[in-house]
C-alpha cells in the first residue's frame, strides 16, 4: 500500500495515502475535536461536508486553515493541530454555532449525550462573544420523531443517513444563509414527508434537534394508576444492547437482567416479543407455503417473491415508494402487533381484565415502532392494541430512574405464557434472521422431515444484500435479503422490473437490522458495536433450547386454545393486515 | 450632400464641462454666427472623448483635428485660423509626450484612448442573432485553426503562453486548468461556461452573451477539443431571458452549420452544448457549487480537492471557465499568444471588463488593458465622480472585494496589485462612491448580501456574517462600541480563515477594507455618534438654521408628525423626540435653512 | 442551411459574406444605402431600445429611405441607452447615445438625410483589436 510521511504536531507519522488528517492524527493518539465528521464504517460511509469547521488545523504553506476532516495527507505535510490560530478559530466557530442555538440544557433530551454540549465543555466556554439573533422553527412532533430545528447545527449527518443510506429522501438542507436548516421538502412537518420512521437520522443527531418521542412519563403515570394493569413485551434486539447504556461491553446479553429491571420498574407482566416472532413464523411461514404450493402448481396469480413484514420503517416505505408492489409483502403483521390482539383478545380474558384497563407497552431498538402502535388499522374503537412504545434508550434511562444498579441484577425469566419463546423468534433481531427462522419452520412443514441442521449459515453475515438457495428436499428455494432502505430499494427495483427470481426476500429497514435500529444505544457509527450484537445474537438463539418456532409449546397451546390453525379466520382479523399507498404526499405550501 | 463644410465638436462630458465647455460651444457659436458662417459650420455638443485629463477637448470634422485643453477665449482663434484660413492651431494641438510633436490629426491618437476592446470586439458590431455575421468577421476561424492544423497540447499551450487568466474573479491560470482537466483520463469529460454573473452591478458576462454568443459556443467547442470533451453546458441564470434566447439561436445555427454536432469542419471532432438554468443563488458563481446545481442538488460548495478537473459534474473531469475569459480564447487563437500577452502587466496579460457604476459620469461597460490605473478608470473613462463630488472610494470585486480610496487610485488594475492594496479584480464590478457614501453602511449593504447569499452550509459563513451584519448594523444605528470593532476585525479575520469556500473565506473583505481605509469613520459612528455622510438616519437630525429660517411656516405645514412648530415669521424648530427624519421639510423649504446635522 | 464541411468552406464562407456585405455596402445606389445598428443587450432594451428600433425600421421606409437597420450588443454606454450607430455611405460609423423617438425623428431629418451632425454623438473611445 502507498503510504505518505507527514508531521503532525512534531510527531512523525506515516499513514496509507488517502487518509485524512483527522484519521491520521486520531490513529497516532492525537486528538482533533470535531462535530459533523461521522464516520459510518459499518455502511463504509464517512460523513464529511466540511461544514462545521472545528476540525481545522494549521497545514503549513496554505493560506487558510484546513479542515483536518476533509484535508487529505499529503507527503511532507506540517500540521499542527493546536497552535494558537487554530486554538482561536476553533473556539470561535464553537462559540459562532452555540450563539444560535437554544441554551435550555436542563431540559433538552440530548443533555449529557450532546456533541456540541461536550465540545463547549471541553474548551471551557463560559461566554459568547458574538451573540445575536438565534433561529426559531417551529417545532414538529411526529408520532416517533421530534424536529426541533432550532438545535440543527448543519451537521448533515441525518441528511447522510436518510438519503445515501436509506434512499428515504425525506430530510434535506433547505433555505440560505443564517435561514439554512436540515429540514423536509417545503418545511413540512414529518408526517407529511415520505419520512418511515426509522430513526437512522435520530441515531446520529450531535444535539437535541432530532430525538424519540419519549414515553417515559406517559409510562411512569400508567404504572402507579391502581385501575391499570400495565404489562410489557421486550423485543429481541433489546437485549443484546441494553447493557451498552451501563457500560457492558457490546454484545453482552442481559435477558435475565432486562426482565428483573421490568419487573422492579412495576410492570405487571413482563412478557417478550420473541413469542410474537414466534407466532409471525408461523402466520408468515405458513402464508410462505400457501403462496408457494399454488405457484409450484401453477397458480399464475400467485405474486412470488413474498417478502417480510416484520419492520414498520419497510412497510412505511414501500408505501410510500412502489404502492405498486404492495400486494407482494406478507400480510402478516409485525411482532408487536401480533402481540397486542394476543394480549387484548386472549390473555386479558385469561386474567379476567377489560381490555381498556389493559396497558400493553413495548421496548423496541425502533423509532418506527411508536409509529406503527398508532396506525388506525391496529385499534379496536380508537383502543391501541399496543399502547406505546419506548426505545432501547428510553428504557435505559427509565432504570437509572428508577435507581436499579442494573449490572448486578439478579437473572429472572419471563412470565408465562407470553414469554416463552424459541431461538428462531431470537434472531429475529438481526438481518437474515427472520427468514432463517422462517425456514426452519418452513422446511418441516414443506418437507413433513426433520431438520438436522439448524444453523442456516448461508442467510447470515453483514454484507448489504445477500442471496442464498436452500434446498427444501430437492425443490429449491431462492431466498434474498436486503438490510438498510437503500439496499431494499435496489431488490425492490428488481422486483418491479421482473428480473427477480426469488421466492423469498426479508427487508429490514435499518443497517444490520433491529440490532442497528433507530432506538438502540448509540454506536456511533462503530462497526465493532454492530458486530458484537449480531454475534450475541447468534449466540443467545443457540443457548436456547428450543430453536423452532412452531415447536414453542405456548404457541401450539394458543392455537389450540384460541386461534385454531395459522392463517385461519381468527388468525386474518387478528393477526394479518392490509397496506395502503401513500405515495400521494398531502403537501400544503404556505 | 452635407450641408456642413465644418463640424464643430465640443465635448460634452462632465468633466469638460466642469471646464466650462459650455461656454466655449457658446463662444465657438457667437464667433461662426460673427463670421457669418453659420451655413457652412455647425458646432456641436458631443459626449465624452474618454480623455478628460486634458479637456476640455474640441475636434473639428472633417479634418479629425483634435484640440485639447481648449478655453472658452480660444474660440475666435479656432474660428479665425482653423476654419477660415484652414491653418491648424499648433499650441492647443496634443503633444506627444514622448516625440514633442505636434499630432493634428485624430486618426494618429488611438494610443489617448484607454479602452481595448478584446472580450468585447464583437459586442456592438454584430447582429448577435445572425450567425454569417460573426463568420463575416471571422468567427469559427480559430474553431477550425484549432481543429485542422494543432493538437490539444499546442493549443493548450498556446493558452498557456499567453498568459490568460481566470476572468471570474480568482484569476486561476486557464491554461493549466485546461492542461489539468486534459490530463484526467476518463471517457467522459464536460465543458462547463459560467455565466452565473452574481455580483451586485456586474453585467459584462450577460453583455458578452447578448452581444456575441458565438464567441463563447467557439470557445467551448475549442476547449473540448483541448481537453477531450465533447460536451459542453452553459449555466445560465434564469433571470437573463435575453442572453438566453440569443445563445440559443446561436447552438442552434451552429449546429445547422455544422459547427456544432458531429464532425465538426470535416474534422472527426464532435461536440455539443446544452444550457442549464440557474435560479440565481450567488453561491453558485463558485464551481463546485455550480456543478451540485447542474446536477439537480442543492447548490452548495464542497472542499476542493477533489478540483473538478478531477471529479466534476457528475463526478467527470470537468473544466469550468467563466463567460469573459471564454471570450478571449478565439482571439488568443487567431493572434496568437504573443500578441495577447504583450498586452498587460508581467503576471495579467490582456484585458479586463467591468461594469463601471455607482457615482460616476459614464455609466458603462469599459474594457481595459491590464495596467491601467484606477485613476485613468474612473476620472478618463469614467469621466470623474457624479455631479462634481469629492471621490470617496471605489469597490471592486463585489462582495469578496474591498473598497480602495484616493491613495490607492494609482494602482494598476492587475490582479496582484488589486489583492496587495486589499482588493480583488474580482469579476468586474466597479463601483465608485462619493462623500455621501457612508463606508459603515457600504460594508453593511454587503455583509447583507452575503448573509443573503451564503448558501448556509459552514458555521462561519452561515453564523459568523450573520454576526458581523449584526455588530455593523448596531454601529450604523450608533448602538456600538469600541469593544464592537474589536470583535468586529476579530470575527472577520476568523471566517477569511476558517470559511469553507472562495466566497465564504472572502466575505469579510469590503469589513477589513474599510476598517482599514476608514477606521475614523467607523469611531466616529461609535464614539461620536456621527455618520459624516449623512447616510445613517439613527445618527443624523434635521435642523433649521434660524439664520436662514424666514418663518413661512411651509415646513411646519407638510411635517407629517407635527414635529415643527414656530410662529409665523419667526425661526422655526424641530422637536427630535418627534421628528423621524423623514426629509419632508427639507424637500419643501424655498430657503434651504433646514441642515442635516 | 447547408453544413460547413471544412475550414477552406468556412474561409470561403467568410470572404463571399464580406462580399456580400460589401455589394450591399456599395449597391447600385452607394449614395442611399444606410447602415443603423441598434445597441440591444438588456441595458438598451429597457432604456427603450425596441422602440428605437421599431421607430427607425418604420420611419426609414415610410420616409423612402433605402436603410438596414439592424440588432447589436452591448455597446457599452450604459449611461447613455439606448445608443445607436449610424453607418452613412463612404462615412465613417458614429455612435449617438440618449436617442429616444424625438432624437431618432432628428436623427432621420438631420444626419440621414443631410449629413448634419446633432447633438449626442458619442466618440469613439477605444481601441478595437482587427
Amino acid at each position: 500500500m502507498d503510504t505518505v510521511k507527514l508531521v503532525i504536531d512534531n510527531k512523525q507519522i506515516e499513514v496509507p495515502k488517502g487518509t485524512s488528517i483527522l484519521n491520521a492524527a486520531r490513529a497516532n493518539g492525537i486528538y482533533i475535536p470535531s462535530l459533523c465528521y461521522l464516520n459510518l464504517n459499518h455502511l463504509h460511509i464517512e460523513n464529511k461536508p466540511g461544514s462545521c469547521r472545528v476540525c481545522v488545523v494549521e497545514v503549513e504553506k496554505r493560506r487558510n486553515l484546513a479542515p483536518a476532516c476533509a484535508t487529505e495527507c499529503l507527503e511532507g505535510m506540517v500540521v499542527k493541530t493546536n497552535s494558537l490560530r487554530v486554538l482561536n478559530a476553533r473556539r470561535t466557530v464553537v462559540e459562532l454555532l452555540l450563539s444560535d442555538h437554544p441554551a435550555d440544557c436542563l431540559l433538552c433530551p440530548k443533555s449529557g449525550k450532546c456533541e456540541l454540549q461536550d465540545l463547549a465543555a471541553e474548551m471551557g466556554i463560559r461566554h459568547i462573544t458574538f451573540k445575536g439573533e438565534q433561529s426559531s422553527y417551529r417545532k414538529d412532533e411526529s408520532p416517533s420523531i421530534i424536529r426541533d430545528v432550532d438545535k440543527c447545527v448543519m451537521c448533515r449527518r441525518c441528511e447522510t443517513m436518510c438519503n445515501q443510506v436509506q434512499t428515504v429522501g425525506a430530510l434535506s438542507a433547505v433555505n440560505r444563509g443564517f435561514g439554512a436548516v436540515v429540514a423536509p421538502a417545503f418545511e413540512q412537518d414529518l408526517i407529511k414527508s415520505p419520512c418511515t420512521y426509522c430513526g437512522q437520522c435520530v441515531a446520529v443527531c450531535p444535539t437535541g434537534a432530532l430525538t424519540e418521542v419519549d414515553n417515559t412519563t406517559k409510562l411512569i403515570r400508567d404504572l402507579a394508576d391502581p385501575t391499570k394493569t400495565v404489562i410489557v413485551q421486550t423485543a429481541p434486539a433489546v437485549r443484546v444492547a441494553l447493557g451498552e447504556e451501563f457500560g457492558m461491553p457490546a454484545g453482552t446479553i442481559v435477558t435475565g437482567k432486562l426482565a428483573t429491571a421490568l419487573r422492579q420498574i412495576g410492570f405487571k407482566y413482563v412478557f417478550d416479543t420473541d413469542f410474537a416472532a414466534d407466532l409471525t413464523i408461523m402466520e408468515e411461514g405458513t402464508e410462505l407455503l400457501q403462496r408457494l404450493g399454488k405457484y409450484l402448481n401453477g397458480d399464475k396469480t400467485v405474486k412470488l417473491p413474498i417478502m417480510t413484514s416484520c419492520c414498520p420503517a419497510w412497510v412505511n416505505f414501500f408505501e410510500h415508494n412502489f404502492p405498486d408492489l404492495r400486494d407482494i409483502p406478507s400480510t402478516a403483521r409485525s411482532p408487536q402487533q401480533m402481540f397486542g390482539p394476543i394480549a387484548k383478545n386472549y390473555f386479558a380474558k385469561k386474567i379476567g381484565v377489560d381490555r381498556k384497563d389493559l396497558i400493553v407497552v413495548s421496548i423496541m431498538p425502533c423509532l418506527a415502532k411508536k409509529y406503527e402502535c398508532g396506525r388506525d388499522e391496529f385499534k379496536v374503537n380508537g383502543d391501541p392494541d399496543v399502547n406505546y412504545s419506548l426505545s432501547t434508550r428510553e428504557l435505559a434511562h427509565l432504570i437509572k430512574q428508577f435507581n436499579i444498579d442494573f449490572k448486578k441484577l439478579p437473572d429472572s425469566d419471563f412470565d408465562a405464557p407470553l414469554g416463552e419463546s424459541t431461538g428462531a423468534a431470537v434472531i429475529f433481531g438481526a438481518t437474515g434472521g427472520v427468514i432463517e427462522a422462517a425456514c426452519r419452520t418452513a422446511y418441516e412443514l414443506f418437507t413433513g422431515k426433520k431438520l438436522e441442521k439448524i444453523d442456516f449459515n448461508e442467510l447470515r453475515g453483514l454484507e448489504n444484500v445477500r442471496q442464498a438457495t436452500l434446498d427444501f428436499n430437492g425443490t429449491p428455494i431462492k431466498i434474498g435479503i436486503a438490510h438498510g432502505l437503500g439496499n431494499a430499494r435496489k431488490l425492490l427495483e428488481m422486483v418491479r422490473e421482473g428480473k427477480c427470481d426469488f421466492q423469498a426476500i426479508e427487508i429490514m429497514a435499518c443497517p444490520g437490522g433491529c440490532i442497528g435500529g433507530g432506538g438502540q444505544p448509540l454506536h456511533h457509527g462503530n462497526s465493532e458495536i454492530i458486530k458484537a450484537r449480531f454475534n450475541a445474537t447468534y449466540e443467545e438463539d443457540k443457548n436456547k433450547p428450543i430453536r423452532k418456532s412452531h415447536e414453542n409449546p405456548y404457541i401450539i397451546q394458543l392455537y389450540k386454545e384460541f386461534l385454531g390453525e395459522p392463517c385461519g379466520e381468527l388468525s386474518h382479523h387478528l393477526l394479518h393486515t392490509t397496506y395502503f399507498d401513500k405515495s400521494q404526499l398531502d403537501i400544503t405550501i404556505e | 450632400m452635407a450641408k456642413y463644410k465644418y463640424n464643430v465638436l465640443v465635448c460634452g462630458g462632465t468633466g469638460c464641462q466642469s471646464s466650462q465647455s459650455a461656454l466655449i460651444l457658446e463662444n465657438l457659436k457667437k464667433e461662426v454666427a460673427a463670421c457669418n458662417l453659420e451655413n457652412d459650420v455647425q458646432v456641436i455638443l458631443a459626449g465624452c472623448f474618454g480623455f478628460c485629463e486634458k479637456g476640455p477637448i474640441v475636434k473639428i470634422m472633417p479634418d479629425n483635428t483634435f484640440y485639447v485643453g481648449v478655453k472658452p477665449e480660444d474660440a475666435k482663434e479656432l474660428v479665425a485660423e482653423h476654419i477660415i484660413k484652414g491653418r491648424k492651431v499648433q499650441r492647443l494641438l496634443y503633444v506627444d509626450p514622448e516625440t514633442q510633436k505636434h499630432i493634428d490629426d485624430s486618426k494618429h491618437m488611438d494610443f489617448y484612448k484607454k479602452q481595448m476592446r478584446i472580450a468585447l470586439r464583437n459586442c456592438g458590431f454584430l447582429d448577435p442573432e445572425n450567425i454569417d455575421e460573426t463568420i463575416s468577421r471571422g468567427g469559427y476561424e480559430a474553431l477550425g485553426k484549432v481543429l485542422t492544423t494543432m493538437t490539444p497540447n499546442e493549443c493548450i499551450e498556446v493558452i498557456k503562453k499567453s498568459g490568460l487568466r481566470g476572468r471570474g474573479g480568482a484569476g486561476f491560470p486557464t491554461g493549466t486548468k485546461w492542461e489539468f482537466a486534459s490530463k484526467s483520463v476518463n471517457d467522459q469529460k464536460y465543458v462547463v461556461c459560467n455565466a452565473d454573473e452574481g455580483d451586485p452591478g456586474a453585467f459584462m458576462d450577460r453583455s458578452i452573451l447578448e452581444g456575441d454568443p458565438h464567441s463563447i459556443v467557439e470557445a467551448m467547442a475549442i476547449c473540448g477539443y483541448c481537453i477531450g470533451a465533447n460536451h459542453g453546458l452553459i449555466y445560465i441564470r434564469a433571470e437573463y431571458p435575453l442572453a438566453i434566447h440569443r445563445l440559443q439561436i446561436a447552438i442552434k445555427q451552429a449546429r445547422e452549420y455544422g459547427l456544432l454536432g458531429d464532425d465538426i469542419l470535416g474534422t472527426g471532432f464532435n461536440f455539443d452544448i446544452e444550457l442549464r438554468y440557474g435560479a440565481g443563488a450567488f453561491v453558485c458563481g463558485e464551481e463546485t457549487a455550480l456543478i451540485h446545481s447542474m446536477e439537480g442538488n442543492r447548490g452548495e460548495p464542497t472542499f476542493k480537492p477533489p478540483f473538478p478537473a478531477v471529479s466534476g459534474y457528475l463526478q467527470k473531469p470537468t473544466n469550468v471557465n467563466n463567460v469573459e475569459t471564454f471570450a478571449n480564447i478565439p482571439i488568443i487563437i487567431t493572434k496568437g499568444a504573443d500578441w495577447y500577452s504583450s498586452i498587460g502587466t508581467e503576471k495579467s496579460k490582456g484585458t479586463k471588463v467591468f461594469a463601471l457604476a455607482g457615482k460616476i459620469n459614464n455609466v458603462g461597460l469599459i474594457e481595459v488593458p491590464m495596467g491601467t490605473t484606477l485613476r485613468e478608470v474612473v476620472y478618463e473613462i469614467g469621466g470623474g465622480v457624479k455631479n462634481g463630488k469629492k471621490f470617496k472610494a471605489v469597490q471592486t470585486g463585489g462582495p469578496s472585494g474591498g473598497c480602495l480610496t484616493e491613495k490607492d487610485l494609482d494602482t494598476p488594475i492587475d490582479y496582484e496589485s488589486l489583492a496587495a492594496a486589499g482588493s480583488i479584480m474580482g469579476s468586474g464590478g466597479m463601483i465608485v462612491m462619493d462623500e455621501d457614501d457612508c463606508m459603515v453602511n457600504i460594508a453593511k449593504f454587503y455583509m447583507g448580501f452575503i448573509v443573503d447569499e451564503s448558501c448556509g452550509k459552514c458555521t462561519p459563513c452561515r453564523i459568523g456574517n450573520k454576526r458581523m451584519y449584526e455588530i455593523l448594523d448596531k454601529i450604523t444605528k450608533g448602538q456600538g462600541t469600541m469593544e464592537d470593532l474589536e470583535n468586529l476585525k476579530y470575527l472577520a479575520e476568523v471566517i477569511k480563515d476558517t470559511a469553507l469556500c472562495g466566497l465564504g473565506q472572502t466575505s469579510p473583505n469590503p469589513v477589513l477594507s474599510t476598517l482599514t481605509n476608514f477606521w475614523d469613520e467607523y469611531v466616529e459612528h461609535v464614539v461620536d455618534k456621527k455618520c459624516r455622510a449623512g447616510a445613517c438616519k439613527d445618527l443624523m437630525s434635521y435642523q433649521i438654521n434660524p439664520d436662514k429660517c424666514k418663518g413661512c411656516t411651509s415646513c411646519a405645514r407638510h411635517c407629517p408628525v407635527n414635529a415643527i412648530t414656530g410662529t409665523v415669521k419667526q425661526p422655526h424648530t424641530i422637536n427630535q423626540s418627534l421628528c423621524i427624519k423623514c426629509g419632508t421639510c427639507k424637500s419643501v423649504c424655498k430657503f434651504n435653512a433646514i441642515e442635516i446635522k | 442551411m447547408a453544413k460547413i464541411k471544412s475550414l477552406a468552406d468556412l474561409r470561403n464562407m467568410k470572404s463571399d459574406l464580406q462580399a456580400k456585405i460589401k455589394l450591399r455596402e456599395n449597391a447600385n445606389n452607394p449614395e442611399s444605402m444606410v447602415q443603423i445598428k441598434v445597441g440591444m443587450a438588456t441595458s438598451g432594451i429597457a432604456s427603450g431600445a425596441k422602440e428605437v428600433f421599431n421607430y427607425l425600421s418604420e420611419e426609414l421606409a415610410k420616409r423612402d429611405i433605402d436603410a438596414v437597420v439592424t440588432q447589436t450588443g452591448d455597446m457599452g454606454y450604459s449611461y447613455a441607452e439606448p445608443t445607436i450607430e449610424v453607418t452613412l455611405p463612404g462615412k465613417e460609423p458614429i455612435v449617438f447615445g440618449y436617442v429616444n423617438i424625438a432624437k431618432a425623428d432628428e436623427i432621420i431629418e438631420k444626419y440621414i438625410k443631410n449629413g448634419e451632425l446633432v447633438e449626442g454623438i458619442i466618440p469613439v473611445n477605444y481601441r478595437k483589436v482587427e
